[in-house]
This record gives structure tokens, C-alpha cells and sequence, in this order.
């Protein structure tokens, strides 16, 4: 039976995770490839990898990181952070990365979506949205949730399928970093209207947020977190054997 | 020395590392006399079967792992790869793949109910049909992770495994000594670090 996956995003600058608590066994909190380990060995299903980094020595540090955790870690990984043209993509899988993210990227550019997936295969490409509620429609977001970009993202996601995207990540700003549980009703509206893999992201504080996502929603495929998995609030054996108990499937280690 | 066949095909860091990681000296690789010199050859692939045949035969390739499998060299097909292995694909087009498993390569869609979502992608639990090849009844729910929109038709003599999506897709086959697994082996944790390290324990068939 297919299982829901539960993935961790760990933020990556200068080639060091950004946040990072001290877990039991873990020698270097901010070492990617030591918290890339450590996350693989709990059952988590995957990993994504977010470059923050804004410099060109930074990319590199980055891609140096990514071709070591590569090397050590054998589940699916993704990058996303500064993908911006197919030479990003080529830099990013030539190290290791199973997927590539875009999200900015593909707003200011969005024939990189069609092209991506032509040369590289939809199963590679996850268009990752930011959005929030204004003016009574879901809009898109871009630079991190800073900058409105006055698109409504329902007809944009469609869109992108369209042209190839394989998966989406709907991050929601409205819920994200608040811990109160998924935006349902976003993510309601993103199931509805397609049929590629969904990841839901934005909102997760506590291991019931994720039940209730996975209950309420069957359509979604995956549940993304970032600073719950890092400090503690919720280890991801504890969260599969709940989601297990409840019914929901999951891939036990 | 497992060669990994380079045909221009998908990326093979992850596949190279994991045999590394399990100390299996191990050649990425599209030289002919690398490729007759080796013990045992994976033939690994991502995207299109048209795309993927038509450069295997363009490149004398296909021909080649044709051979060298007839001598009974170890030989792992993994996703796009296994499904090279079949008679034929229907995947936009028809395309003839290497002929050494009897059967073909047929779209998910119309044979999985509509609600199901396509490509299947995730982790999914083994259903062992036979110990034949890489797998033992032991393996039973063993998870791994499979990214796929074609699948693999044959006669059940040849499935090694099958996962469970709306009905039985076949995961996993094996011909004497030629195996393929439709999910892959290096992305699906240490269980599948375990399947590769069994693939190469297989001996050439005499």
C-alpha cells in the first residue's frame, strides 16, 4: 500500500543547516549530512534541501553538501532555493538531488517549468508555492512570501501542472510558523482542482496537525515540516507510529 | 566490478554511491570493453522508453548488454531500466525494448482506478510472488520507493514482487540472470542497499 510521506526541510547557508537542536547521537547540529543521517535512520521519507545562500561561494559550499549527503544518504532528496534556470537544475542533479524545486524562479520565468520537465521528466520538477489570502482569493507570493505577485494561485498551480510540474508544495503563509495545524481549506482547494502528488506544508506544530491533515484530506500526499522536526517538538518515529495507530499508512522503520 | 551503463541516461551519483556505500567496487561507464570486462552490469534509466531505447541501440549498447546477458552475466534493469528489459513499450508510440524478459511495457492509466493519482510515487510495501530472484518470502511489506507511470506486463512466472496500487503492479521480475526492479534500489533506505548487495552476490550463469 502507497504510505504518506513525511518530510523534513532543513535551510541550508554557507553549507550549514540554519536551526538545529541537539538530538541524541548527533555530533555537529548545523553538519547537513549528519542531520541528513540522522532524519533518514527515523523514518523520515524523504528531505529537501533549501539554499538560503545568496553568494556564489555559498552555492558552491552548497553543492559540495549536497554531492556528500548524496553519497551517505539513500532516500529521495530535493533541492529547491535559487533555481532559477536549466543550468540550476543540470548543477543540482549532477550532485545527487532526486528533485528540484522552483518557485521564484518559475513566477518570473515560466516556460523553466515546461523545459525542466521536458529534458529532466515531471517526476523531477515540484513547482513550491507561498500563499495567502488576499482579497478574498488564494495569491501567490514570491521571495519568500515578501513580494505579492497579484496571481491567483489556484489557476496558477493548474497551470504549471500543465506544463509539466510533477509535484506541488503548498506552503501556506497564513499558517505557517503559527503551529496551529495545516491550512485544510488551501490545501482543499489545491487537491480539488489537481491531480499531480500534493505536500502540505505551513502550520504543523503538533503530531495531531498531521493526523487531522492526513484524515481530512486523503488527497494529500505528504506533509512537510522544518523547525518542528529540527528542535524536537516532534520526532518523526513518535509521529508515524501515531499516524500508524490511527490508520493513516506510513512507512514504519 | 559492477558496470553501471552510461547511455546517456539519467543520473547515476546516487546508484554509483550506494554501491560504494555498501564497498562494491563499481564503473559508470558506456566503454565496450569496460562494459565485456565487468562481473555484473546494471542498466539503470530515467524519463521516455523511446528516447531511452533508441539511444541504447544507437549507441551499439543495446546489442552488447543483449550478449553479455546471453553468456549469463548478472544484469539489473531498475525503473526505467527494467522496463528495457520487456519485448516491447506502448509508451507514446510503440518501441522494442532488449527482448530478454517476455512481455511489455503498458500504461498505468485505464488499469488503476481513475482516482489514483499518476506517476505512482512514494514508498510501497513488496508483495513477494516468488524467491526466484532478489527477494525472499521474508521481504514480505518491505518498503521502497517507486516513481513510475508504465508498468510491466508478463507472465507471473517472471514476477519476482508486486505493490499494491489500485491492483497489482509488477515491482520487481526476474529471467535466469537477469533481474529488474521497477522502484529504486539506491533511493528506498537500507532495505534497498540490501537488495543491490544481493544482486551482487549473483554468480555468472554457466
Amino acid at each position: 500500500m502507497i504510505t504518506k510521506r513525511i518530510i523534513p526541510c532543513l535551510d541550508v547557508r554557507n553549507g550549514r543547516v540554519v536551526k538545529g537542536m541537539n538530538f541524541e547521537g548527533l555530533k555537529d547540529v548545523s553538519s547537513p549530512v549528519e542531520l541528513a543521517k540522522y532524519y533518514s535512520s527515523c523514518g523520515a521519507d524523504e528531505l529537501v534541501f533549501y539554499d538560503i545562500t545568496a553568494s556564489a561561494e555559498g552555492r558552491k559550499l552548497f553543492t559540495d553538501v549536497l554531492r556528500e549527503v548524496a553519497a551517505n544518504v539513500f532516500i529521495p532528496l530535493t533541492v529547491g532555493g535559487g533555481i532559477n534556470t536549466l543550468e540550476d537544475f543540470d548543477r543540482v542533479l549532477k550532485c545527487g538531488a532526486d528533485k528540484v524545486s522552483v518557485n521564484s524562479g518559475a513566477i518570473k520565468d515560466p516556460d523553466l517549468v515546461y523545459r525542466a520537465a521536458k529534458l529532466y521528466g515531471s517526476q523531477c520538477v515540484i513547482l513550491s508555492c507561498d500563499i495567502k489570502r488576499k482579497d478574498g482569493e488564494f495569491r501567490v507570493f514570491a521571495k519568500g512570501g515578501r513580494e505579492d505577485t497579484g496571481m491567483e494561485a489556484i489557476s496558477w498551480i493548474k497551470k504549471c501542472v500543465s506544463i509539466g510540474a510533477g509535484e506541488i508544495v503548498v506552503n501556506s503563509i497564513d499558517t505557517d510558523g503559527v503551529k496551529h495545524g495545516f491550512d485544510i481549506e488551501m490545501l482543499k482547494a489545491v487537491c480539488d482542482a489537481v491531480s499531480v502528488p500534493i505536500i502540505a506544508s505551513g502550520g504543523a506544530g503538533s503530531v495531531d496537525d498531521f493526523i487531522s491533515l492526513f484524515s481530512s484530506l486523503p488527497k494529500v500526499d505528504a506533509g512537510l515540516a522544518a523547525s518542528v522536526f529540527h528542535y524536537g517538538e516532534i520526532l518523526i518515529k513518535d509521529l508515524k507510529n501515531e499516524l500508524d495507530r490511527n490508520g493513516i499508512p506510513v512507512r514504519l522503520v | 566490478m559492477v558496470a553501471i551503463i552510461d547511455y546517456g541516461v539519467g543520473n547515476l551519483f546516487s546508484l554509483n554511491s550506494s554501491l560504494k556505500a555498501i564497498g562494491i567496487p563499481s564503473i559508470v561507464t558506456g566503454k565496450r570493453d569496460e562494459i565485456l570486462s565487468a562481473d555484473r552490469l546494471i542498466l539503470p534509466g530515467v524519463g521516455a522508453f523511446g528516447d531511452a531505447a533508441e539511444k541504447l541501440f544507437d549507441t551499439g549498447l543495446g546489442e552488447l548488454i543483449i550478449s553479455e546477458a546471453g553468456k549469463g552475466k548478472p544484469l539489473l534493469g531498475i525503473c526505467l531500466g527494467m522496463q528495457l528489459l520487456f519485448d516491447k513499450s506502448y509508451e507514446f508510440g510503440e518501441y522494442k525494448g532488449l527482448g530478454l524478459i517476455p512481455g511489455e511495457v503498458v500504461p498505468m492509466r485505464g488499469v488503476i482506478p481513475d482516482d489514483l493519482k499518476i506517476p505512482h510515487i512514494g514508498w510501497n510495501s513488496l508483495i513477494v510472488k516468488n524467491e526466484n530472484g532478489l527477494f525472499t518470502m521474508t521481504d514480505q511489506g518491505r518498503f521502497v520507493y517507486f516513481v513510475h507511470s508504465f508498468y510491466a506486463e508478463c507472465d507471473d512466472r517472471y514476477i519476482s514482487a508486486s505493490a499494491e496500487y489500485g491492483c497489482e503492479l509488477t515491482a520487481a521480475v526476474s529471467n535466469k540472470n537477469v533481474f529488474g526492479c521497477q522502484f529504486h534500489p539506491e533511493k528506498s533506505g537500507d532495505f534497498g542497499l540490501e537488495i543491490l548487495r544481493r544482486f551482487c552476490s549473483k554468480e555468472q550463469e554457466t
